[in-house]
Order: structure tokens, then C-alpha cells, then sequence
């Protein structure tokens, strides 16, 4: 704990602004933003949807660990470049419980596959976990020993990567592989290794399971390497599987194939899963819940019904509204513009100041500019990290 | 007019799907096959039928979008278009001149009036290069500008695209994916063509930054009256952008129409399949919509399935017609054409799961933990 409030201090002396204690949204939350909350006589000026207009602006508390399976809080993660320091995961506070499946989406750069590396601690040659905690049933992954890590891999938290070409060994037959795995954390013998392999090739529903065993990455196609990287993953039967764009490199029929695999094994076997995509629609017909990141941090998560239903924070809104829709056109004659984000994302290395989606928000007001806003609830369930839902909207919005 | 004239005798020649207007660009039966090399002496041992007899025309003005899964020809045909590749056989009609046989002084000059955007942003452009050159290769090569005309040209270009003009001193590594893609059209303009393949233009692009590069492409078009071949694997995108769609798979077209009745009312079962496949984001729809999911994946094009492509993974299927005969690509409805014995016949439900059911397979006994 010295550590976080340690690098927090840091972070104040950095900042240069020693009030703004919206950073970080756990601590006592009453003073920090009653500071700023003024007596709002007028309408603030109606947004589209409009947004209901709060008294007192809520922020959510921190949760305290207790049912969930996976508990990241203030997870930060820094890589230290040559150009500087480079904060890729800002405290990033989240959940996983048993047999559920939560989406992490974002755009390239967002810091999602950084998280997950993050909580695999797989980080790249100059990639730290400089503060926070991830806590898989109740225990401190960040503060574990290499050695003492290893052992959680695969066994408690498996990874399926997205490029089922290069997380293959080319030169080692694909039962070989499966059956390392297996040998690495279970006390067993070479055949059986290899038996157990074979019927991790048919719980992901790969035909001829026995035959495949001999082949090699290349003598399979990209839908059977990516089975195959999922039989891998689930060889030590691990509570949590981490995806990361495990359909990304395939085709859709495919896709529709692994996702479809994936949701019956998570069915099955009560597994957590956390799924990183960028793909919505992914998103929106197999995760039960959603946590959108941009520039590292986490600017709304809800269940997947609501977020779709009712999007609120201006970034997913944009996200959702900019993605061309086959159903809804299908009402209209000729193809219309698509709704669009305007700029682009900042640079990691230079964000500006306030909140971080200030330049491209279409409903930019005077407070985004000053200091980034805390996660406010929205409903039960549902939390987006904008002014709009706090009380401390300013009527008067930036003229742009 | 090409049209009229194989409409007359569509007995003996399908007709080639053509859209409404005058025709820029019609393919006739175009075919390659790369040949497959084995041994010390490099014999011909097989080929690759990459495309396999296509046929479509687009009119002037018109986006034809043509879809498939990797594998299936699409970026096959958009570059035998321009001739990046030499077809095997066939023909392709350019504006009134045939362009297959063409030799390469003549094919230089036409390819002013024909250009192509790539997929990768990244791959494409040349990390040497400042982005005024980039640009202004295009115009060096069909010759006719002084350099400071060039200078011009590329400054109005980079407008044109969205970007600053003063971007042509820097480099293709200071710019973002978005912008890049681009640069690339920026070039793709650079000697006024009258037709552009645009091959997976935005495939890797972020959405945000996806749905402005489509709505630059599809200002251009309205401003430049230009006709596009959009190739793409993502269905909502070429749903989006197209006037008519083209759905490939192993080397042949499954079905070509507008994308309206394409949508609604699909007739080819890979189709229908495709589409159903496509994750919608609203999580509202998935209760209504209803899966088709295809059992194993595409064949190779080395060894392509007798008889209908499709047939190995097909819901319906019926041998031994489907197995035998190559459905011809036929006109079922005013517009929407398809290759298939049984073009609309509804898929009986529950198709393509077996493959998927686990609960069937036990699981490996847990063993403890070392």
C-alpha cells in the first residue's frame, strides 16, 4: 500500500497540481468533488441523449475483494523508453468473477493487451507494473516471485494470443507442444502427457484429435491453430483464460467457429474469461459485461446490455455510432455518411491535459479541460469516467 | 454496348452481372492459376486455380464491393484488373479497350486511368521516400509536369485527402495508420484516374478511423466521379460503401447483387452463412438472429472440390448434383445473380453444429498439481 500512496505522490508532484484528486477516485470522495460542485439554477444545455442532471455526483468506490476470481485495482504500468517514461496502463481498477466472461475493448494503443500482459506479468524488456495490485483469489500476483508466478500460469490464469501463426513453434509437432504444456505443471509421464493432449485436441472440437497430434503448425489451418492454442491454454485447467483477439487474424465464418467454441468451454467448465477485442460485435454476442479503455485508462464499463442500450461516455458513443450498421441500413435507400470520431488518439507520451478524450468529445464543457474526472456511476452496474454525470457539469460548454 | 450484345445471345453466353449505366469495366471468364513447382527440375505438379472463370462488369461511378475469406481470389482479381498480375485467360475490358495482351508501353499509359490503394498502410508506402515523393511518383512516371507543377499537384492532393499540405517534407513513420491509408489514395489520385481498386483499404484500420477513411472515399467518389472496386473481408463495410456486392469463395463468384436484396434476401447458402456469421454489436439482435455455422474450413485451391465448390461445407447440399455439376452463375431475380443448384432454398435448422458440440467429449482427468 506505501507504494501506491508513494507513486500517487509522485504522480501529484508531476501533475503540478496538487488538488486534483480525481485521479484517483478511491479516496474520500465527498471532499474532493464537493469542491467544485456550484449551484446549477439553469438546465445544463441538452445533450444527445439527454443526460439527467445529478445532485450528487457518485463515484465509484472501490470495491473490496471478496467473490471475484480476478481483482485488479490501480493497476498502472509504465514502460521506460529512451524518450522517457511512458505510463501504457493508468489505474486501471477491475473485476473478473467465476464463470464470467468481460470484454476489454478499446483502439490499438488503448493499453488492453497491456493489461492483460500486465496481470499475466509478461511484460515486455522495459514494461513495469509500477503500482497497484492484481489479486487472483485473494492473492497478490504483482508482489509473487518469478518462480512462485510460473506456477500460476497455466494453472490458475492461461493466455490464448491472437496471431495462432507465430505463438506456434514451427519446428515442434503440434501434440509435442500441447503435451509440454501439460508436463510443465502436472507430474506426469511422457505418454500420458501425450494421451491427455489428445483429449485436449478433442474438447476443442478439432476432427481426427489422434492424427493432428502429429503435425505441425503449418499442416493446419488458422482456425485449427487457434483450437489448438485454446487446448493449450485450458491443458492445466485454469480458472481465468485471458483472450486476447483470439479471432482477430480470421476469417469470420471462422471467427464465429472460435467464438462459438469458446463460449461453450467457458459454459462448461465455469471459467472466468476475460476477452480483449476491439471488435463490438464480438463484444456485444458473448461478454456479459464491458469495460472500454482509451489512452490506458478505463472510461466506462457496464453490462453488455446496457453499454449498448445506453452508451455514456462520448468516446463509446462515437465508437458505437461510427460503426457502419447492415440492420439499420437496411431501412434506407443509399448509404449514408458514417458518423465519425473526430481527430485522433493522442500519443500515449503527450495526452493532454484533463480528460483524456477532451480534443475529439463532442460535448466538451469548461471542467474537461482542467482535471480528469473521476469514474462516476451512471446506474447500478454501469460507470463512465465524464463530467457529464457529475454534478460538476459546467452549463456553460467550450466553444470549439 | 458489351451488355446489350451478350444479352441478345444469353443462350449460348451468361450474361455478365453489369450494374445500371455505362459500363467502365467488364471481365469476361478471367482465370489464373498460378502453377505449383516440386522438385530439382521445378515440374509443374499442380496449380493454384486462384480465380476460376469470373465474370462481372461495373459502371462508371458505381462501387462494386467483393467480399470473401482469405484464400478466395479477391485480391487475385483486383490485381489482374491492372494487370499487376497476368491473367491466365480471359478478358477484361477497360473503358472500350481490351486490356489482357496489352503490351507494356500501351499498359504503362493506361494505368494513369487505373490505380490501386493496398491494405497495408504500412507495407505500402516507402520509409525512404518524403511523402512528396511518394505522391509525386505517380507523375514523374506518366511524365508531362514540371517539378514545380508536381509541387502542386501534390500540395492540392494532400488537401484533397484531409491532410496539410506542408506534410509532403516528412516521412510515412511520423504519420498514423488513418493517415497513411491517406497518403495512399493521395497517390492512388495523383494522375486523375477514372477507376480505383481499393483492395482491404481500411481492413487495418481502428473503427474510429475506419469509418472517416470510408466517408474520404466515398466524398471522392461523388467529387471525382470515380468507380471502385472495393475488396474487403468485413461485410458491414462493403454493405456500406457497395452499390452492388460480389461474394467469392474459391476462386468463383457465389453471388453478385445489390446490396439491398444481398442483404435481405440472400439466395446462395454460403451467403447466408457469411452473413450470419458477422457479429452484430447489439446485443439486442442475438436472441433474433439464428447462426449458420459452416463446418470445417475453405479447401485448398490446389485440389478444389468437384462439381459446386461449396459442396463440402454446404447445409444443403444435394448429391450427386451438387457434387458433380458446376452450378453456372444465373440471374434469379432482376439484378441478383447466383451460382448454385438450389439458390434460395431455406437452410433447415440446426446445420453446422455438430462439430461444435463438446458436451459430448469428456474432459481429461484432472491430475494434481506438482
Amino acid at each position: 500500500m506505501s507504494v501506491v500512496i508513494k507513486i500517487i505522490n509522485l504522480y501529484f508532484r508531476f501533475s503540478g497540481s496538487p488538488t486534483d484528486r480525481s485521479v484517483c477516485p478511491t479516496f474520500s470522495v465527498g471532499t474532493n468533488l464537493s469542491s467544485r460542485i456550484r449551484s446549477v439554477t439553469e438546465e445544463p444545455t441538452p445533450l444527445n441523449p439527454p443526460i439527467p442532471h445529478r445532485v450528487q455526483p457518485r463515484v465509484r468506490e472501490k470495491e473490496m475483494p471478496g467473490e471475484a476470481l480476478l481483482q485488479v485495482t490501480d493497476l498502472t504500468t509504465t514502460f521506460f523508453t529512451n524518450d522517457g517514461q511512458v505510463r501504457a496502463v493508468d489505474k486501471v481498477s477491475f473485476s473478473v468473477s467465476k464463470g464470467e466472461s468481460v470484454a476489454l475493448v478499446g483502439e490499438s494503443g488503448c493499453g488492453k493487451s497491456v493489461t492483460a500482459m500486465s496481470i499475466m506479468r509478461l511484460l515486455a524488456p522495459g514494461g513495469k507494473i509500477t503500482g497497484g495490485e492484481v489479486r487472483f483469489r485473494g492473492v497478490d500476483l504483482v508482489a509473487l516471485s518469478e518462480k512462485e508466478m510460473q506456477k500460476r500460469r497455466g494453472n490458475d490464469i492461461a493466455m490464448v494470443f491472437q496471431e495462432p501463426m507465430t505463438s506456434l513453434n514451427p519446428v515442434f509437432k503440434v501434440g509435442s507442444q500441447v503435451a509440454e504444456a501439460i508436463r510443465i505443471h502436472r507430474k506426469v509421464g511422457r505418454k500420458e502427457a501425450w494421451k491427455q493432449a489428445g483429449d485436449m485436441l478433442e474438447l476443442v472440437a478439432i476432427p481426427d484429435p489422434i492424427k493432428r497430434l502429429d503435425d505441425y503448425p503449418h499442416q493446419l489451418s488458422g482456425g485449427m491453430r487457434q483450437r489448438v492454442m485454446i487446448a493449450m491454454a485450458l491443458s492445466c485447467d485454469p480458472d481465468l483464460l485471458i483472450a486476447d483477439e483470439p479471432t482477430t487474424a480470421l476469417d469470420v465464418t471462422i471467427q464465429a467457429q472460435i467464438m462459438e467454441l469458446l463460449a461453450n468451454l467457458q459454459n462448461k467448465l465455469g471459467l472466468g474469461l476475460l476477452l480483449i477485442t476491439h471488435d463490438l460485435g464480438v463484444v456485444a454476442e458473448f461478454c456479459e459485461r464491458v469495460i472500454v479503455m482509451y489512452t490506458g485508462r478505463i472510461v466506462e464499463e457496464a453490462g453488455v446490455n446496457e453499454l449498448f442500450a445506453n452508451p455514456s461516455h462520448p468516446y463509446t458513443r462515437g465508437l458505437l455510432r461510427s460503426l457502419p450498421n447492415p440492420e439499420k441500413e437496411k431501412l434506407e435507400e443509399v448509404a449514408d455518411r458514417l458518423p465519425t470520431i473526430k481527430g485522433m488518439v493522442p500519443s500515449i507520451k503527450n495526452l493532454p491535459k484533463g480528460c483524456k478524450f477532451n480534443p475529439r468529445c463532442p460535448d466538451v464543457m469548461e471542467i474537461c479541460l482542467g482535471n480528469e474526472p473521476a469514474r462516476m456511476v451512471v446506474s447500478d452496474d454501469h460507470d463512465a469516467r465524464c463530467y457529464l454525470w457529475g454534478d460538476v457539469a459546467d452549463p456553460e460548454r467550450v466553444e470549439k | 454496348m458489351t451488355v446489350s450484345e451478350t444479352t441478345g445471345s444469353e443462350q449460348q453466353t451468361p450474361r455478365v452481372p453489369a450494374g445500371v449505366g455505362e459500363t467502365l469495366v467488364t471481365v469476361r471468364d478471367l482465370k489464373k492459376y498460378f502453377p505449383v513447382q516440386r522438385g530439382l527440375l521445378s515440374r509443374v505438379v499442380g496449380h493454384v486455380k486462384a480465380v476460376d472463370g469470373v465474370s462481372f462488369a461495373i459502371s462508371r461511378g458505381e462501387t462494386l464491393g467483393l467480399v470473401g475469406e482469405s484464400g478466395s481470389g479477391k485480391t487475385t482479381i483486383g490485381r489482374c484488373i491492372l494487370r499487376l498480375i497476368e491473367p491466365t485467360s480471359g478478358s477484361v475490358d477497360f473503358d472500350g479497350t481490351e486490356i489482357v495482351g496489352l503490351d507494356s508501353k500501351s499498359m504503362r499509359r493506361m494505368r494513369q486511368h487505373m490505380q490501386i490503394v493496398f491494405q497495408d498502410p504500412y507495407g505500402s508506402l516507402n520509409p525512404r521516400m518524403t511523402v512528396g515523393t511518394i505522391i509525386a511518383e505517380p507523375l514523374v512516371i506518366h511524365g508531362g509536369l514540371t517539378s514545380a507543377d508536381r509541387a502542386d499537384r501534390v500540395a492540392q492532393l494532400l488537401l484533397k485527402v484531409g491532410l496539410d499540405p506542408s506534410y509532403s517534407a516528412r516521412f510515412p513513420h511520423e504519420f498514423s495508420g488513418g493517415q497513411r491509408q491517406r497518403i495512399g489514395v493521395a497517390r492512388a489520385l495523383a494522375t486523375n484516374p477514372k477507376f480505383l481498386v481499393l483492395d482491404e483499404p481500411v481492413s487495418a484500420l481502428d473503427v474510429s478511423v475506419q469509418a472517416q477513411v470510408v466517408n474520404l472515399l466515398q466524398d471522392l467518389q461523388d467529387e471525382l466521379g470515380l468507380t471502385y472496386l472495393f475488396i474487403a473481408h468485413g461485410l458491414a463495410v462493403v454493405e456500406h460503401i457497395s452499390a452492388r456486392v460480389a461474394v467469392m469463395y474459391l476462386g468463383k463468384i457465389m453471388e453478385l447483387s445489390d446490396r439491398r436484396s444481398l442483404y435481405e434476401n440472400p439466395l446462395h447458402p454460403y451467403t447466408k452463412a457469411l452473413l450470419s456469421a458477422v457479429p452484430i454489436p447489439d446485443p439486442a439482435a442475438k436472441n433474433k438472429k439464428r447462426r449458420i455455422l459452416l463446418t470445417g474450413d475453405i479447401p485448398t485451391p490446389l485440389n478444389p472440390p468437384a462439381g459446386c465448390v461449396f459442396h463440402t461445407r454446404c447445409p444443403i447440399a444435394q448429391f450427386p448434383i451438387c457434387g458433380e455439376v458446376v452450378p453456372p452463375l444465373v440471374e434469379h431475380q432482376p439484378g441478383q445473380f447466383a451460382a448454385c443448384h438450389f439458390a434460395g432454398e431455406p437452410i433447415p435448422d440446426g446445420t453446422g453444429a455438430s462439430t461444435l458440440d463438446v458436451k459430448s467429449v469428456p474432459l481429461p482427468q484432472p491430475t494434481p498439481a506438482s
